[in-house]
């Protein structure tokens, strides 16, 4: 008996113990697996932030797209203080930038009808620049006369009616102040009769801000809401209609997009350019 | 100090360690001694586990808790009462800033910058946190764990088929996601964990409306019931590690108290971070009374599931007082 234990003894130890270092290298493996799976996943998140595949508007005061995207905490508080319901998350095509606020202008541009840049008052993190406090201190992105041969003006139209009234799923909200003080109205209910079409002026939060101040009423009496420059106005063409120019003072928020009344928009906020790649 | 130490290296992925006799207080050891003599009668566990008056107690005021703060973001948002603004990453709460400590350091992380309202709500979640017991926020507002309890349950029943089988993984492996993830967000300078992140996505699925990032998350719900059991909560995500830092020394907690235990172990079936339960192992409790350690997420399954009322949920400075 004692033999038999002796010779077993040594012959059945490392198989058990094989059996367990087994499944712990196994263990092991699968682990590291789980590891390359999760990062992998998560670092395709990089391919459109990289490759620029979506190009977003942000929300007045947002830092450098970089540093925005670092910043930013995806809570959405910008996206539930905005009066205009202008803001929106991106999805999980943003990469990285999934859960991060964005702007679609044609759909609903920011009118600054908050004011107080609320979203800015809003946003934990600061990816929204407390530094920004009035409106044309904002830069959201660059308007542009993409369209020229669509553009009413440029061909000497008028525009009677109103703005885009039969287009589905188009229900934008613009503040007009003198209609109401408060309340953003929607757009497509407006009637509107211009002898050149001037909408985009018309609509220009900036251009709105500056002939307040110039009536001497400045919004909420305050001074420093006064645009210090010029953000779009119509100037005579050599092709003989009046073309919508852009000044330094244009802040990109997509009012003009939204307002224009052909289909696809005549001035658009162009989405390749930006505060950092213009500057740069 | 010692029992501190081996509850964050559990937190961290290390087995639970068999105490010495020498780590055994003499009482405790007067009990090991006396129940070595005692055997397992199933059906009086049964029978004392069906006389429980409530035996989803802990579950029914969990899931309630978590769908009522879940919910109140909706309500807030819908209404525009402001009573709770944001989502589960940074909200403010009547106004006061919170920040999920982890999605505050993937930030800072990322960043590179302290920001003030992000630290005001960073102390803010912490302070709360450190006193209602860490994980608790996993199981208590995680809307993830939500989905992943019921996933849990198809997958315990298909398991019970012999349908599936639980293939787990080596836990440590969530501490080495944690400094990948950290690093990153050091390295690329972008939330990388944010953006793939269930806890987040869900939460805001629910305030913001429905989003492709779902179909991430349902991905992960079917790994759960196909391959790995709660294999996200367990191996990977370090929010769970965050909190458990949080609650290595919070007073609230699941304490065990040894002298009644059965060691039938139902406990340890049903909970999400069994090793904490290790305690429970006939033989291996330090002391008549031992709290639960940090992975631990306050979820009281095992204090629902106990028929000896073994498990239950403690407040170390009232103990103190009493």
């Amino acid at each position: 008996m004692t033999d038999e234990k002796n010779t077993e003894k040594p012959a059945r130890k490392p198989r058990i113990l094989d059996r367990k270092t087994q499944e712990a290298r196994r263990r092991f493996l699968r682990s590291l697996g789980l590891a390359a799976g999760v990062v992998t996943a998560s670092v395709v998140g990089f391919i459109p932030v990289l490759r620029g595949y979506n190009p977003r508007l942000r929300p007045p005061g947002a830092l450098a797209e970089d540093e925005f995207l670092a910043s930013c905490i995806k809570c959405g508080q910008c996206v539930q203080v905005c009066p205009v319901e202008a803001i929106f998350l991106a999805d999980i095509m943003d990469g990285f930038g999934n859960g991060t606020p964005h702007i679609d202008a044609r759909a609903q541009a920011c009118d600054f009808s908050c004011d107080g840049l609320q979203c800015v008052l809003a946003c934990p993190t600061g990816s929204l620049s407390h530094d920004t406090n009035y409106p044309h201190q904002v830069r959201i992105g660059f308007a542009e006369l993409a369209r020229p041969d669509l553009c009413l003006a440029m061909q000497g139209k008028g525009f009677k009616g109103r703005i885009r009234a039969g287009e589905a799923g188009f229900n934008g909200l613009f503040r007009y102040a003198e209609l109401d003080r408060w309340n953003p109205l929607p757009i497509t209910e407006q009637e509107f009769d211009r002898e050149i079409c001037d909408l985009c002026i018309v609509h220009c939060p900036i251009e709105i801000r500056r002939n307040q101040c110039e009536a001497g009423e400045p919004p909420a009496g305050d001074l420093n809401q006064c645009p210090p420059t010029r953000a779009i106005g119509l100037e005579p063409d050599p092709g003989g209609g009046m073309r919508p120019v852009i000044y330094e003072g244009c802040v990109g928020c997509g009012a003009c997009e939204m307002a224009c009344p052909v289909t696809p928009a005549a001035i658009v906020v162009d989405m390749t350019k930006n505060a950092d790649t213009v500057k740069a | 100090m010692k029992s501190l130490g081996e509850s964050f290296m559990q937190l961290l992925g290390r087995a639970p360690t068999k105490p010495g006799k020498d780590d055994i207080a003499p009482k405790a050891q007067e009990i090991h001694f006396y129940k070595r003599s005692q055997k397992l009668d199933m059906d009086e566990v049964r029978r004392l586990h069906d006389e429980k008056p409530d035996k989803n107690k802990w579950l029914k005021r969990r899931w309630a808790t978590l769908l009522f703060v879940n919910l109140l973001f909706v309500v807030s948002y819908y209404f525009d009462i402001q009573l709770l603004e944001g989502a589960l990453t940074a909200s403010r709460f009547l106004g006061f800033h919170m920040a999920d400590l982890n999605s505050a350091l993937q930030v800072m992380l990322a960043f590179k910058t302290v920001l003030i309202n992000l630290l005001i709500g960073t102390v803010t979640v912490f302070v709360l946190w450190f006193l209602v017991g860490g994980r608790s926020f996993c199981s208590w507002v995680c809307p993830y764990h939500l989905l992943s309890e019921w996933a849990e349950r198809i997958h315990l029943w298909l398991a019970k088929k012999k349908l599936v089988k639980d293939i787990p993984f080596h836990r440590a492996i969530r501490s080495v996601f944690y400094v990948i993830f950290a690093l990153l967000a050091l390295a690329t300078g972008y939330t990388v964990f944010e953006a793939i992140s269930p806890t987040g996505i869900v939460s805001r699925a629910i305030i913001y409306g429905p989003s492709l990032a779902l179909l991430w998350v349902l991905f992960l719900l079917l790994f759960e019931i196909f391959v790995s059991r709660r294999a996200w909560c367990r191996y990977v995500c370090p929010i769970g590690i965050t909190y458990g830092v949080v609650g290595l020394l919070s007073p609230m907690r699941v304490t065990y108290v040894l002298e009644d235990c059965k060691h039938e172990g139902d406990c340890r079936k049903v909970c999400l971070v069994p090793h904490v339960l290790d305690v429970t192992i006939k033989g291996r409790a330090t002391d008549t009374r031992v709290p639960i350690g940090a992975d631990c997420t306050r979820c009281g399954m095992c204090v629902d599931v106990c028929p000896t009322n073994s498990l239950r949920y403690e407040f170390s400075w009232l103990e103190k007082l009493k």
